[in-house]
């Protein structure tokens, strides 16, 4: 088996054994703890500039088909670390063994490591830059590579992942049209505005205000998608000229941006949130959902001062997970209705989508 | 919302004795429960007839009650104590068929007590097959073609539409008794009129076979909230055909995808919202078809169940505490995860390793059984391991199983057997598929045989593979730095020293002092239910091989092992039992809790190795520190560096510890309590013989036989009957009594491989003596015999399938006295500190001492529990320094009250297995009777073991010829007590001469009527019959199946049926009543 090394920009290094394509390969190293999923991790924009550690140690086992992807066009974190990969697929749907598909598109994995261990010093370190390489195998060498790269606040990874041109992704007659901004949205966020009843049409996160509302949707859907919010000013700018306009809707990135626009503050934590099995209680309805997490930021919903009202939190660390605004027909969650993978417990936020902006049409 | 107020005192029913289907998981479960609600400050009364348990120890419940599980008793015990509820759900099928039937018996209202946890609707809704599919058809869930039936009629009709194979499950049967597979007419008929039988309510499913489908769970937990949570995802290693409990099973889920595995958790989560399961856990089945992904739901479970203990010692996710807490109203939100403190329980728990279950069969103990699984669980306990990987996790379970295995052995076989093998679902399957792909079966043919699904498969091959290279490494011309990384990889795919060492010639030692100067040892990793997101507190650990990371700016390896050794000096490691079989059950798990209880209280740090996922000994809670390891010498010797304990104990969990003390002793492991040299003495038997003489002891003459021309002289020298069996064994594997030289040589050349290192021993065979047990703690000065128990049976039947009671009941005080005499002198001459069990027997008022057992033996809890005294704890506190005097451990405890105990069998699983008792143990479980004489605790242990005893009625008689004079008197005294006697021809004529007024009815080869129509028209209302002889046994054997199918109580001998008179006697005389062992601890004395 080929080497593979990952190094840390805190200097820690991990040996082990290359998988999918041979290269290098940075981003900022982050650990998801969710068993299953690991195609619709692969393929979530939201990933673009990561290199995303799986807690849960075989990874691979089912192979990879056509179906369960969140965008199109392969792979979108930049590495893949796993305790152990296996050539051997089995599932049914099963077309191409991961590895396979890591080396079509270029990912480049390393596995054989400790990823207990790893995942624990995310944990207590926090998230931080990487680099896996296959083909420079001296440590040091590696870390000043990633020492000279820019952090992935700093990079406006957005850019890289949203559509180039708008495009219709569903369209019904009679049907309230949802223009989706598109920082990196994923597939199942589209297939649930269908699926509750809207005509979906996505549009570049960087199209201005002005020609979204002249389509005159029934509703906006701020999409989920990579990196810091802070950085996405063109976006905040946008979503400002929408507030009172239209019903607004964010998911993730999206909440985070509808945050910013309402002139609060976002946070970072220190590992971030990525996985399938964190409570959060709907403030409402005092209902618990087992829910999909991937973020490392976070709104400071106090920061907010009175225009909104807390509706979610989650039940692991007391973090916000959503909003409503006291005013306007505008909510925002920060975990993942959509699943894709995870539980499929809070699918009903798009229902809910559909019900407001029905009483706002 | 908070817990209820309105409720104060809660009845938590258990399930019973030990039997296969139902283990000491509802133990673990029960005694969770009972901690959880005493901790919340509820009242909480206990009803098992289970003396064996963790549960049922006084401090565990505010009353507990050792009586018998029937509507009858529990409805005497709601009557005395009035509970206001009722939670039936941590008890097995046996607690939930119980409270089906106080409900709807109106008992529950009469007494206003309330179900909680789930509701008679809901049990019904869940257990009914037919009202299961409707509910599950209704919120759109695809169910399996069937149909229910309740007569054959009806069963022949449906067939034509769901075809062969066809599975018949009969309804509201433990561990899916009565169930099968049908492949053609004539075996569908017949399973179905069995199933109808045993199905208390005459109704089977015929289900259209799955055989060869994909097998899932789901482990589902529900509050009051109607929120729903998913504890834990298990796939089946064997596909659909096996019973989850016969079947190797994973978790977390392998092969599926996430909107797989997703679909599933919705239908899950709709389901046990449709059934209304209130609060608490249910255990969901599903079955996919690996052609198309069609995915069915099988059944479910609306309780707590084995797959339950299973998922919580996956998980670490606590379910039947949880469920206890969820049942008197608090959400899954206000319960703390105990191990990250910070987090609540409404989550679902995150794996980062693999756990494999592999169940444990004892098919040698019933050597005419059928050994092809099925839908009718068959094994008798079972092993779970911990690993990062599937191949470390089952290779891990592989020699955590104590079956003679250290990894996947070569075994010689011809193809055809191989592919018979594969085909027909096994006990060895797994090794035979290793087998297999040595013998160059692709994965394709492996899967098309076994239906096992290639990814499990590829893995095992993986596990092959790196053996063939170990096997080669020498051929290979490996450099260090190349056998180095094929060694670690080994030991990270899980393989033993053990193995490796066979594979390339050398000795374990080797391979272990190999390793350490290469540095590749196990590191530790912690169950934390979150997979590192969150710290942990509780230290739950499990072995695994990981490479080293580095830090740039320093040159050393770096290892992340949680959970270090604290560095406390007074800590001591407590070796487990290992999985249940029989002859090694609960009995040693209660032993090795209540030592880690003793040490506790003495301010010692307990740490406890052990791989039985269904104990109380495995949960998290119960020791300091946990270690979900194999019991093997590697894997201990690994614990033991690490912890560097002051000492380790061997005594409490049977033969898996003690088998390893000589091996510990030698690798300078302090060994507390009595010394290894002690138990040598005792177990070796020239030692023994020495050992016997010295103290002027009486001992049965006998003599070791190394080879068959010795066997030969010594059984001449003695004298037949004579008792042979193979040395060092518990459970009397492969004893038996031989009557004549014949019988001598087909049993040296079948049962034994006899050896000069594998002697056989031959004891001459007292005939009718009384056998008698005795435990005694010592703490090497002062010896206090804890209980001498009187078998019921006489000394040739294995004394864990004996009755026996606690005082005797017909020793005369000077055999008393003597028995107690000796036993302290052995106690002392061996230096006993700790616990001793001896053996003897008594014939012509000479005491004989057969056994001695220098450690816990099965019958501590029992005796605990009738004498009031925490034997097992006391034990250990001796062990670690302390006197008897200290513990204020006096002599002469006196109950003014009897205990019976009664073996309970698993002869109901094994179909053409006979009934009949002897010298090799069978019993899976105990259950006690205690009351003010003999004949009512004698009794309650019948009704604990058989249910009901008969009042009135007909007896049937029949006994082998040395048994008639004696056989008199008992017929007498039933026609005394107004039951009218039938008998065989022999046995009639023989108690007519004596003057007795007795029917008679042909045997089965007499003709029509026999005795087998008045059994199936049920006209026989008690059944005794003894057979001399294999011939006569063969002949007899439809009596005691017919007896056991048709549920008539019966004994096979006179000793037995002796006390059942007595036993009935009383019965006529008095009201039964019932009385908490709390209340008769209070009359003890002494």
């Amino acid at each position: 088996m080929k080497k593979a090394i990952l190094v840390l920009k805190d200097g820690t290094v991990f040996e082990g054994y290359s998988f999918g394509a041979h290269g290098e390969s940075i981003g900022e190293v982050v650990f998801n703890t969710s068993i299953t999923g690991y195609q619709e991790i692969l393929t979530d924009p939201s990933y673009k500039g990561q290199i995303v550690v799986m807690t849960y140690t075989q990874i691979g086992n089912y192979g990879v088909n056509r179906e369960d992807i969140e965008s199109n066009g392969g792979p979108k974190v930049e590495g893949f670390v796993v305790k152990e990969y296996k050539d051997y697929p089995s599932n049914w749907r099963s077309e191409e063994s991961l590895g396979e598909y890591l080396k079509k598109y270029g990912v480049v994995g390393i596995q054989g490591i400790d990823t207990r261990a790893l995942t624990k010093h995310l944990r207590d370190k926090g998230a931080q830059m990487g680099i896996i390489s296959t083909e420079d195998l001296d440590p040091f060498s590696l870390h000043k590579k990633v020492l000279a790269h820019p952090d992935i606040s700093e990079i406006d990874h957005v850019s890289a992942v949203m559509c180039k041109e708008p495009y219709i992704y569903h369209e019904e007659k009679d049907a309230p049209i949802c223009v989706v901004y598109d920082y990196g949205v994923k597939l199942n966020i589209l297939k649930n505005l269908k699926r509750v009843g809207f005509s979906v049409y996505v549009v570049p996160g960087k199209m201005p205000a002005e020609a979204v509302l002249e389509i005159n949707p029934s509703c906006i859907m701020l999409s989920n998608g990579p990196g810091d919010p802070q950085i996405l000013t063109y976006a905040v700018e946008n979503i400002k000229k929408l507030i009172g306009k239209k019903p607004l809707f964010g998911i993730c990135l999206g909440h985070q941006l509808l945050g910013l626009a309402l002139g609060g503050k976002t946070y970072k934590l220190k590992f971030g949130h990525h996985g399938g099995n964190h409570p959060v209680k709907d403030l409402k309805t005092g209902r618990i959902a087992i829910t999909a997490q991937n973020h490392n930021y976070c709104v400071d919903i106090s920061s907010l001062k009175g225009q909104v009202r807390l509706t979610h939190k989650n039940l692991y660390d007391g973090t916000e997970e959503g909003m409503e605004h006291v005013e306007y027909p505008i909510f925002s969650v920060q975990h993942h209705p959509e699943a894709g993978p995870g539980p499929n417990d809070a699918l009903d936020v798009f229902d809910r989508f559909m019900e407001i902006t029905r009483k706002n049409l | 919302m908070p817990k209820r107020t309105d409720i104060k005192k809660i009845l938590i029913i258990g399930s019973g004795p030990i039997v296969i289907g139902q283990a000491c998981e509802f133990d673990y479960s029960g005694a969770q429960a009972c901690k959880a609600l005493k901790q919340e400050g509820y009242e909480v009364i206990l009803v098992n007839s289970n003396p064996a348990t963790i549960m049922t120890d006084p401090r565990m419940a505010d009353s507990t009650y050792i009586e018998p599980l029937t509507a009858e008793i529990l409805e005497l015990i709601i009557k005395k104590e009035r509970p206001d509820a009722l939670l039936p759900t941590l008890g097995g099928q046996t607690a939930l068929n119980l409270a089906v039937e106080l409900g709807e018996s109106g008992v529950l209202d009469k007494y206003s007590v309330e179900l909680i946890g789930a509701n008679l609707q809901a049990i019904k809704k869940a257990e009914d097959r037919e009202l299961f599919k409707q509910a599950m058809k209704k919120i759109g869930l695809d169910v399996p073609r069937s149909a229910t039936v309740h007569s054959l009629k009806e069963g022949l009709e449906v067939i034509e539409w769901i075809g062969f194979p066809a599975i018949l499950r009969p309804a509201f049967t433990l561990g899916g008794t009565g169930g099968g597979i049908a492949y053609n007419i004539e075996e569908f008929k017949e399973l179905l009129e069995r199933g109808l039988k045993l199905s208390p309510i005459s109704q089977v499913l015929i289900e259209e076979s799955l055989l060869g489908w994909k097998e899932f769970e789901l482990e589902v937990m529900r509050d009051k909230a109607d929120n729903v949570v998913i504890v834990c995802s298990i796939e089946n290693f064997d596909p659909m055909g096996v019973h989850t409990g016969d079947s190797i099973t994973v978790a977390p889920v392998q092969t599926l995808t996430d909107r797989e595995y997703q679909l599933m958790r919705d239908s899950a989560i709709k389901a046990i919202r449709e059934i209304g399961v209130d609060t608490g856990g249910s255990n969901i089945q599903f079955a996919v078809n690996p052609k198309n992904g069609r995915m069915v739901i099988i059944e479910m479970n609306p309780r707590v169940s084995r797959s339950s203990a299973l998922a919580s010692k996956a998980t670490g996710f606590p379910i039947a505490k949880i469920a206890a807490r969820l049942a008197v109203g608090y959400t899954l939100e206000e319960i703390p995860n105990d191990i990250t403190k910070v987090t609540p329980a409404s989550f679902e728990p995150v794996l980062d390793y693999v756990v494999v279950k592999i169940p444990r069969f004892t098919f040698e103990k019933f050597p005419e059984a059928n050994p092809i699984l099925t839908t009718q669980m068959k094994s008798v306990g079972e092993v779970m391991a911990i690993g990062r990987t599937f191949k470390e996790a089952l290779s891990k379970a592989i020699r955590s199983l104590e079956v003679g295995s250290y990894g996947f052995e070569e075994i010689e076989a011809s193809k055809e057997e191989i592919i018979w093998r594969l085909k027909n679902p096994n006990a060895e399957r797994l090794w035979y598929i290793a087998e297999a792909i040595r013998k160059g079966f692709s994965i394709d043919e492996i899967y098309e045989l076994s239906g096992i699904d290639p990814w499990f498969l590829n893995n095992i091959k993986e596990i092959v593979e790196i053996e063939e290279n170990i096997r080669f490494a020498k051929n290979l011309k490996l450099n260090e730095h190349e056998f180095k990384n094929l060694l670690f990889e080994a030991k990270q795919s899980g393989l033993s020293d053990r193995r490796i060492a066979f594979l390339i010639g050398k000795k374990e030692k080797e391979i272990r002092q190999l390793r350490s100067q290469l540095n590749i040892t196990p590191i530790y990793k912690l169950v934390d239910t979150c997979a590192a997101e969150f710290v942990a507190y509780t230290p739950y650990m499990y072995s695994c091989y990981e490479k080293p990371y580095f830090k740039l700016d320093s040159s050393s390896s770096l290892h992340d092992s949680d959970a270090p050794p604290t560095d406390n000096l007074k800590k001591v490691i407590i070796l487990g039992s290992g999985p249940n079989r029989i002859g090694q059950g609960i009995e040693f798990d209660y032993c090795c809790v209540h030592s880690v209880f003793g040490l506790r209280e003495l301010g010692y740090e307990t740490i406890m190795v052990n791989c039985n996922p269904e104990t109380v000994s495995t949960d998290y809670d119960t020791s300091d520190r946990l270690y979900f390891e194999p019991l093997t010498l590697e894997d201990v010797l690994h614990i033991i560096e690490r912890e560097k304990p002051l000492g380790v104990i061997l005594q409490f969990g049977g033969q898996t510890p003690l088998k390893l003390a000589k091996a510990l002793e030698a690798n300078g492991v302090n060994i507390l309590g009595t010394k290894a040299d002690a138990i040598d003495r005792a177990e070796d038997r020239k030692r023994f013989k020495e050992l016997v003489d010295k103290l002027a002891l009486k001992q049965p003459p006998s003599g070791t036989a190394t080879s068959l021309d010795e066997a030969l002289k010594i059984a001449q020298k003695l004298g037949y009957p004579i008792l042979v069996r193979p040395s060092y064994v518990l459970g009397g594997r492969a004893m038996e009594i031989v009557y004549d030289e014949e019988s001598l040589l087909r049993y040296m050349k079948e049962a034994v491989k006899v050896a000069e290192d594998h002697p056989v021993l031959i004891d001459r065979y007292l005939e009718d003596a009384i056998e008698v047990d005795v435990d005694a703690i010592s703490d090497g000065e002062t010896v206090i015999v804890a209980g001498i128990m009187q078998h019921i049976e006489e000394a040739g039947i294995h004394s864990g399938d004996s009755a026996c009671s606690l005082p005797p009941f017909s020793l005369s005080e000077e055999i008393i006295e003597k028995i107690k005499e000796e036993t302290i002198a052995i106690a002392k001459e061996l230096e006993v500190k700790g616990l001793m069990n001896v053996q003897y027997a008594i014939k012509n008022n000479e005491v004989y001492v057969l056994e001695v057992n220098p450690r816990a033996s099965r019958t501590i809890p029992y005796v605990s529990k009738t004498i009031g005294v925490p034997l097992a704890a006391i034990a250990a506190k001796v062990m670690v320094g302390k006197t008897l005097k200290e513990l204020g451990l006096t002599e002469k405890i006196k109950i003014p009250y009897v205990t019976v105990k009664e073996a309970i069998f698993p002869f109901d699983k094994f179909p053409e297995v006979d009934v009949i008792l002897g010298p090799e143990m069978k019993s899976t479980g105990e259950v006690m009777g205690i009351d003010e004489d003999f004949g009512l605790a004698y009794a309650k242990s019948q009704m604990s073991a058989m249910g009901k005893i008969p009042l009135n009625g007909r007896v049937f008689i029949s006994v082998k010829d040395k048994d008639k004079p004696a056989v008199v008197s008992i017929a007498k005294d039933f026609i005394d007590l107004g039951f009218t006697v039938i008998a065989t021809y022999g046995t009639a004529k023989f108690l007519r001469e004596k003057g007795l007024n007795v029917e008679t009815i042909n045997k089965l080869q007499e003709g029509r009527p026999h005795v087998l129509d008045l059994i199936k028209n049920r006209q026989i209302s008690f059944i005794i019959n003894t057979v001399f002889g294999k011939q006569a046994q063969r002949d007899s054997m439809y009596i005691r199946r017919g007896a056991l199918n048709y549920k008539i109580p019966y004994t096979t001998t006179i000793s037995g049926a002796s006390a059942i008179v007595k036993a009935i006697k009383r019965l006529k005389e008095s009201e039964i009543k019932v009385k908490s062992i709390q209340e008769y601890h209070r009359e003890v004395t002494g």
